[in-house]
């Protein structure tokens, strides 16, 4: 190995998301809330089986995202060569249009007050944030949430469909669960393969995927290279926007905004060392069910000492290394092997890794009236119950159901290894073993997926080392050219673009201020209880 | 030479040049952020998707006929062999065909423009300002063609060639360009305008043409300390703002 690289990865244990979209909603908060981005999640939780977001993002036959094999077995992005990139660079054919993520809209609130007098109840009408005008609402980020819809929108999920008809039904009985997605910041992007400005780059420091604001040029051939449609278009500045990993969190030791805000605990980070030079050659392998395999040669053990010489050859840190040694992500991948990456078949060897619910197992078991705890139950289910397995397959590893069988088999060890433990029974060695893990392992695997401490579950190196001469150019982050209060010359459309909280100081001040509808009304959440501010009292009649 | 004509034929090309190279520097210098094609596909892509590709297509071909009469000497299309009526003809007719589909394409773009909604919103005052010129140019140019196609031919390679060549070894030959039908100094002059118009309007991403892409290695790797010293200036004084 020659050149090592460190990535800073994540793994998401699905058995403990309840769907409760607090990830989604505090990542809005922090970065697409503003004007522009209205439509864009860049995290967003889907119900499985269900369409997704965008809606049936997963059919490449139709979206053309990720890499391919060409006659030759070469890897060639999905949606064609360079020259035929740059010959449809004036208008990119395979692009999803508003409608497939959804239209974003608003409540017209003044109605509420200004309606005229009637025996109805004034309501506040829904209105497009993309034209002004009324609309239906028709669809959302998670229109289907919990099946919501039922099976005439489920059926339309392209998983489903790559199962076969025959069982659709059956399914419907069986399961479902929840699928946070974020940017994958994958080790080999096709979005950063597309972008003909060579404004998305991948950071080589943590392997995060960045857009240059500066550098973008609005081409949107990044949306159309993405499998996972994680790339979005800000239609008011003109430029890609992405999920960030919230890198300025990252680099001074603080998981992401999703990861810390998230109820269920289920989210870990931590570092992952890879052969970089390696990186093409794995994702060219030729079978679509190998790419779970071939990824995970690519990842180095920080224990071997060869290992760590050549990632400090490489330049990674000592604490890098010293956190690859620790990262729970490593441990959930190589060690325990039960989180698996989505969608692998993409070819982008993607950095978000998942650990497959066992709970349609559990579910189906209990559901029948059996012992959904006991190892023999779960191990036959987990080999009967065809559906989940195949759907579960179908996301994880291509299609090859042995993998996420061994990592299914590991999550019921360890239930039944711990339910005879909690009930103060004799450990039963053999339920560990039957799954390929020692007693050890079930328990210490148990410690990291229930009991894991904060800083157990995000092991971050903070130092990038400070370079010489580098605190002065900390100063106020604010201060850089058209800054706030600053526009750009030719209106909003130009110019930097402000800060999230900066803009959203200005809209609040505005909103507080400058009320249309009462002038005469003042915000006393605002007020300090000093003097009278405007608008506290009506204007007196001076006539 | 009256001074109106020294004005047009002597000044103003300059004052051109000037606003473009110096306008291109300061807006990549003050403006990268806002230096891009402000797509609207995601709006609309139905029309988008045939007018787009036959507008700029077009354009493409009416650039290089564009180069190619004004920067290629008479002299030495004659010294190949291709004499005036052929090279008349040819560039007549590859210059009308390319001329009618920017035309076409501009139309069926403006008609979206103004139609779609969420299109017109994101339109601005500087982008409709920006169209009457574009439009003009182009109406102007193509009307030359088809002019000269209908009445007499005008050897613009005897008038506005020349001076077009002698503005940029700073000897710009007024007496040539006072030669040329009004026509042609009409299109002349609104094609400077559109010209010096290009870095202060949305026509700036013509000059990000990613030409670099297909040489350069699909996965692009940034150190966070290269990206770092790009990105982040050193604080300027107050008073330097």
């Amino acid at each position: 190995m020659s050149r090592v690289m460190a990535q800073i990865a994540m793994v998401m244990n699905l058995d403990k998301c309840i769907g409760c979209h607090t990830c989604s909603v505090t990542c809005k908060q922090t970065w697409t809330n503003r004007s522009g981005v209205e439509y864009v999640w860049f995290n967003n939780v889907e119900t499985r089986p269900g369409q997704g977001y965008p809606r049936r993002y997963e059919d490449q036959e139709k979206w053309r995202g990720g890499w391919e094999l060409d006659r030759h077995g070469r890897l060639t992005l999905k949606s064609g060569g360079r020259l035929r990139r740059m010959l449809s660079i004036f208008a990119n054919p395979i692009m999803p249009s508003i409608q497939d993520y959804y239209e974003p809209w608003t409540y017209d609130y003044e109605n509420l007050t200004s309606a005229p007098l009637s025996a109805d109840t004034p309501v506040a009408p829904p209105r497009s944030l993309i034209s002004g005008e009324p609309m239906a609402v028709r669809w959302g980020a998670n229109w289907d949430d919990d099946l919501g819809g039922g099976p005439s929108l489920a059926s339309a999920d392209p998983v489903v469909q790559r199962i076969g008809d025959s069982v659709r039904l059956d399914f419907e009985r069986a399961f479902m669960f929840y699928l946070p997605r974020i940017c994958e910041h994958c080790l080999n992007p096709a979005c950063v393969a597309a972008c003909p400005s060579g404004a998305l780059y991948k950071r080589s420091e943590d392997g995060i995927v960045l857009v240059d604001q500066d550098r973008c040029r609005g081409w949107r051939m990044c949306v159309t290279g993405c499998p996972y449609k994680k790339v979005y278009f800000n239609h008011r500045t003109g430029k890609a926007e992405k999920c960030t990993f919230c890198f300025p969190r990252v680099e001074v030791g603080l998981p992401t905004v999703c990861s810390e805000t998230c109820v269920g605990r289920l989210r870990y980070l931590g570092v992952m060392l890879y052969d970089a030079d390696r990186v093409v050659e794995a994702a060219s392998v030729p079978g679509d069910e190998d790419l779970y395999e071939a990824q995970l040669s690519l990842f180095l053990d920080p224990r071997d000492p060869e290992v760590a010489a050549a990632a400090t050859r490489s330049g990674i840190p000592d604490d890098w290394l010293e956190a690859a040694r620790r990262s729970p992500v490593h441990d959930l991948i190589m060690k325990y092997r039960v989180a698996l990456p989505l969608h692998p078949e993409f070819r982008t060897l993607p950095m978000v890794w998942y650990v497959p619910p066992l709970s349609p197992v559990v579910d189906a078991l209990a559901g029948g009236g059996h012992d959904g705890e006991d190892a023999g139950n779960l191990f036959g289910a987990i080999e009967t119950l065809r559906i989940p397995v195949e759907y579960l397959a179908e996301l994880f590893t291509a299609g090859d159901p042995v993998p996420v069988k061994a990592s299914l088999r590991r999550l019921a060890a360890m239930r039944a290894h711990m339910r005879r433990i909690n009930l103060g029974e004799e450990p039963d060695p053999s339920i560990g073993t039957r799954a390929g893990l020692t007693g050890e392992d079930v328990e210490a695997m148990y410690r990291l997926l229930a009991l894991a401490r904060y800083e157990e579950r995000y092991v971050i190196p903070t130092a990038y080392a400070a370079e010489p001469g580098s605190v002065e150019e900390i100063g106020c982050s604010l201060d850089y050219e058209g800054g706030p209060g600053m526009t750009g010359p030719f209106g909003e459309a130009s110019g930097t673009p402000a800060p999230v909280s900066v803009e959203s100081f200005h809209s609040l001040k505005q909103r507080q201020t400058s009320d249309e509808v009462t002038h005469e009304r003042v915000n006393l959440l605002n007020w300090d209880g000093k003097g009278v501010p405007d608008g506290m009292f009506p204007k007196r009649d001076r006539r | 030479m009256s001074w109106s004509e020294t004005a047009m034929w002597v000044v103003t090309p300059y004052l051109t040049l000037v606003l473009l190279v110096g306008g291109l520097i300061w807006r990549h210098r003050y403006d990268r952020f806002g230096w891009t094609t402000r797509s609207s596909e995601l709006y609309e892509s139905r029309l988008l998707r045939i007018g787009s590709p036959l507008f700029h297509f077009g354009l493409l071909f009416v650039l290089l006929g564009h180069l190619f009469g004004l920067v290629i000497p008479e002299g030495w299309t004659d010294a190949v062999g291709i004499g005036e009526p052929l090279y008349h003809a040819s560039a007549l007719i590859v210059g009308g065909v390319a001329g009618v589909c920017t035309l076409g394409g501009i139309a069926l773009l403006i008609y979206r423009r103004r139609t779609t909604g969420p299109v017109f919103l994101a339109t601005t005052r500087n982008d409709k300002m920006m169209y009457v010129v574009l439009v003009a140019a182009i109406v102007a140019g193509l009307a030359t063609t088809l002019l000269s196609a209908a009445f007499q031919a005008h050897d613009y390679r005897q008038t506005v060639s020349p001076w077009f060549r002698g503005v940029f070894v700073l000897q710009p030959d007024a007496s040539a360009m006072i030669r040329a039908p009004w026509t042609y100094k009409l299109h002349t002059l609104v094609g400077m305008a559109l010209i010096a118009l290009f870095p202060f309007t949305r026509l700036v991403h013509a000059f990000a043409a990613p030409v670099g892409y297909v040489f350069r290695p699909y996965i692009v790797y940034r150190s966070r300390g290269a990206a770092g010293r790009q990105a982040v200036r050193a604080p300027r004084p107050g008073w330097d703002r």
